[in-house]
């Protein structure tokens, strides 16, 4: 249960619930207003090499963050990662 | 009565607007298309209203530059105006997020739940009338794309409603789950194969693979039915046709004489030659009609169906690294890719860009380093006959000049690049009607907009030549034509014109015959030395004069150094060596 990362280092095709976003308010109210705040679960669909974004699925919509941000966000991974989405 | 629509970006305001309306505002499956407030009439009973498309927003207290505009907008409202929240069916949570802050602002208002058909698809069921009862104001399915639903909207925006429902702000997304546990079912079904090839095209290998094919079948598409058009439709009409009326016109006109030169131009051995003779009803009408519309229509079409498939986004995401490099972040491909149809439509849409210096950074690259496609066009045409060498020297010139001048605006302006946040919308196949509609509206554009400027650019070759000015402008500027870029001095004329419009310079160069150096050298020098005057127009509109007068100064510094390098690199690699 204690399986907590941030964003950037989810494994692609792995979910888990937002615990905490340590960015400031304008980041903070950003990412509320588009689906991301504590609470949230997420599928992670993709990260890219050298510190590129990442995308992630919060219910329909799909996002992309840039990496910098995915590493502000603190999530609580589901164990065990299942191999892909159901 | 003024009717707002406000919602999301990427729900299908603006697609709800044409329909409103009957406009053509140009529309597209990524979110930010629309970068300013666009405004139509409309008839609502018997009343006329004038419809207001604002940029879309996710709050109304807002976080970017694009969600201030609508926030603005509507602290502007008066007491008969009417707000039509446009909701995107398929994702109501996040929709109703910005519901709930317009109606605690207790905004007279409809709910338009467009895209209906889609989250019908995708297995969400949506009780309307249910919603309507709990919120109290109208809501009503559309699926603008089609019209379905519209008719119902605009009856119902006689009698809006002012919601009585109360909550407090803090808890405003338990207020949207509450509702939506009340009025949404979701049914669990597979991912479908656009949902698939959705995900793999954002994942960095298979991504990468995507991209090169699509980017790849584009660059054919445009290249094969631009060449075919010209090769098997306008070519032989100008010939076969245009031809024997224009020597029936010049011989009538006597063979000679002011207005033959200004009409006719140049025979060349009793024949038109469209290339090289220069009046305005030949060259004046090939170089638009016969040389570049084909093309245009070509990327036009290719570029519509990337915008509305939902590609973009994904190749914004792919692309986000490599912009980093110069400053922008991963939507900046948006600007670039518009900036090589027509530069002004690119550096418009460089409002997607938040910071005051990406925006200055991406103006600057597009109008340096992007050659529009009428320029493109004739530059294949010239150049084209050294082989696909040519083409690949001047356009890798332009991409390395691009990717240069990038890093160094980068390092040297003040101010941050922020980092990539774009919703990644779902793929859908283009709507063809629709599809058709925006290419039309955008070769309409095309002709009404840039043929006049060819025109003047023709008139004045004309002018200059008959005058005799061409000889001493030609002499004033040799010690940089010929002296650092190696052209001769007849060439400085195309500098002049480039001004009005960059495919009548490139179209100057023809009668030159300029050898493969000097050919790469002009074509390249002509793209990078100074914007046209539509693009100047919009850059001093974007950037305010200090800005543009800044950006101009970069653009004739990168033309000397890049061409004066171009000619070194290629007389020392070509010419000395045996």
């Amino acid at each position: 249960m204690t399986n907590c990362v941030s964003l950037a280092d989810v494994g692609q095709g792995q979910s888990g619930t937002v615990l905490v976003i340590q960015a400031g308010f304008g980041l903070t109210s950003r990412l509320d207003s588009m689906g991301i705040r504590p609470g949230v679960r997420l599928e992670k669909i993709s990260g890219s090499p050298f510190h590129g974004p990442v995308t992630i699925r919060v219910g329909n919509v799909n996002l992309a963050l840039g990496h910098g941000m995915a590493a502000k966000i603190l999530v609580q991974i589901e164990a065990p990662p299942r191999g892909g989405p159901s | 009565m003024r009717i707002f629509l406000v919602g999301n970006p990427n729900v299908g305001k603006s697609v709800v607007f044409n329909r409103l309306t009957g406009l053509n505002v140009v529309v597209s499956n990524y979110p930010g298309t629309t970068i300013e407030i666009v405004k139509g009439k409309a008839r609502v009973g018997n009343s006329a209203a004038e419809v207001i498309d604002l940029p879309g927003t996710y709050t109304v207290e807002p976080t970017c530059r694009a969600e201030e505009v609508t926030v603005q907008v509507l602290a502007g409202r008066q007491d008969d105006d009417v707000v039509i929240n446009v909701v995107d069916a398929t994702n109501l949570e996040r929709s109703l997020g910005l519901t709930l802050q317009l109606i605690k602002r207790r905004y007279p208002m409809v709910i338009a739940l467009n895209l209906w058909d889609e989250a019908q698809h995708t297995g969400v069921q949506i009780d309307a009338a249910l919603l309507e009862k709990i919120l109290g104001v109208p809501c009503v399915p559309t699926v603008a794309l089609t019209g379905q639903g519209i008719k119902a909207l605009v009856e119902r925006l006689s009698r809006p409603g002012v919601s009585p429902y109360e909550f407090e702000e803090a808890r405003r997304w338990n207020e949207v789950g509450r509702i939506l546990k009340e009025v949404q079912v979701i049914t669990h079904r597979h991912h479908t194969l656009l949902e698939r090839l959705g995900d793999a095209s954002l994942r960095p290998f298979t991504g990468a693979v995507i991209a090169l094919l699509v980017l790849g079948l584009s660059f054919e598409t445009v290249r094969l039915v631009g060449e075919g058009l010209i090769r098997f439709a306008l070519e032989p009409f100008f010939e076969a046709v245009w031809s024997p009326l224009m020597l029936r016109l010049s011989s009538l006109l006597g063979g000679s004489g002011f207005l033959h030169a200004l009409l006719i131009g140049r025979l060349s051995e009793g024949a038109i030659n469209y290339g090289e003779s220069f009046g305005l009803l030949t060259t004046g009408l090939f170089v638009p009609f016969g040389a570049v519309l084909p093309y245009v229509f070509a990327f036009y079409l290719v570029l519509s169906v990337l915008e509305d498939s939902g590609y973009l986004p994904r190749l914004a995401v792919l692309a986000d690294r490599l912009l980093h490099v110069v400053g922008l972040h991963g939507m900046g491909v948006i600007p670039m890719l518009l900036g090589l149809g027509c530069n002004v439509p690119g550096i418009l849409s460089g409002r997607i860009m938040e910071s005051k210096k990406e925006c200055f950074i991406c103006t600057t690259l597009v109008a340096i380093a992007v050659p529009c496609m009428a320029q493109t066009a004739m530059i294949v045409g010239l150049a084209g006959r050294y082989g696909a060498t040519a083409l690949a020297v001047i356009f890798g010139t332009l991409f390395l000049v691009w990717l240069a001048l990038g890093i160094i605006l980068r390092r040297a302006m003040i101010g941050e690049s922020p980092e990539l946040i774009l919703d990644v919308p779902p793929y859908r196949i283009p709507y063809a009607v629709g599809l058709a509609k925006k290419v039309w509206t955008r070769l309409l554009s095309f002709v009404f907009e840039a043929v006049p400027f060819v025109f003047m650019g023709v008139l004045l070759v004309n002018l200059l030549y008959t005058l005799g000015v061409m000889g001493l402008i030609g002499r004033i500027f040799s010690p940089i034509v010929t002296g650092v870029f190696g052209l001769p001095s007849d060439a400085a004329g195309a500098l002049v014109v480039g001004f009005l419009r960059k495919d009548v310079a490139v179209g100057m160069l023809a009668p030159l015959h300029l050898p493969f150096r000097q050919t790469v050298v002009a074509c390249v020098v002509l793209a990078v030395y100074f914007p046209c005057v539509a693009t100047f127009a919009v850059m001093a509109r974007e950037l305010g004069i200090r800005g543009m007068l800044k950006a101009t100064a970069i653009m004739i510094t990168t033309a000397l150094v890049s061409g004066g390098l171009l000619n070194l690199a290629l007389w020392a690699l070509v010419e000395q060596t045996p």
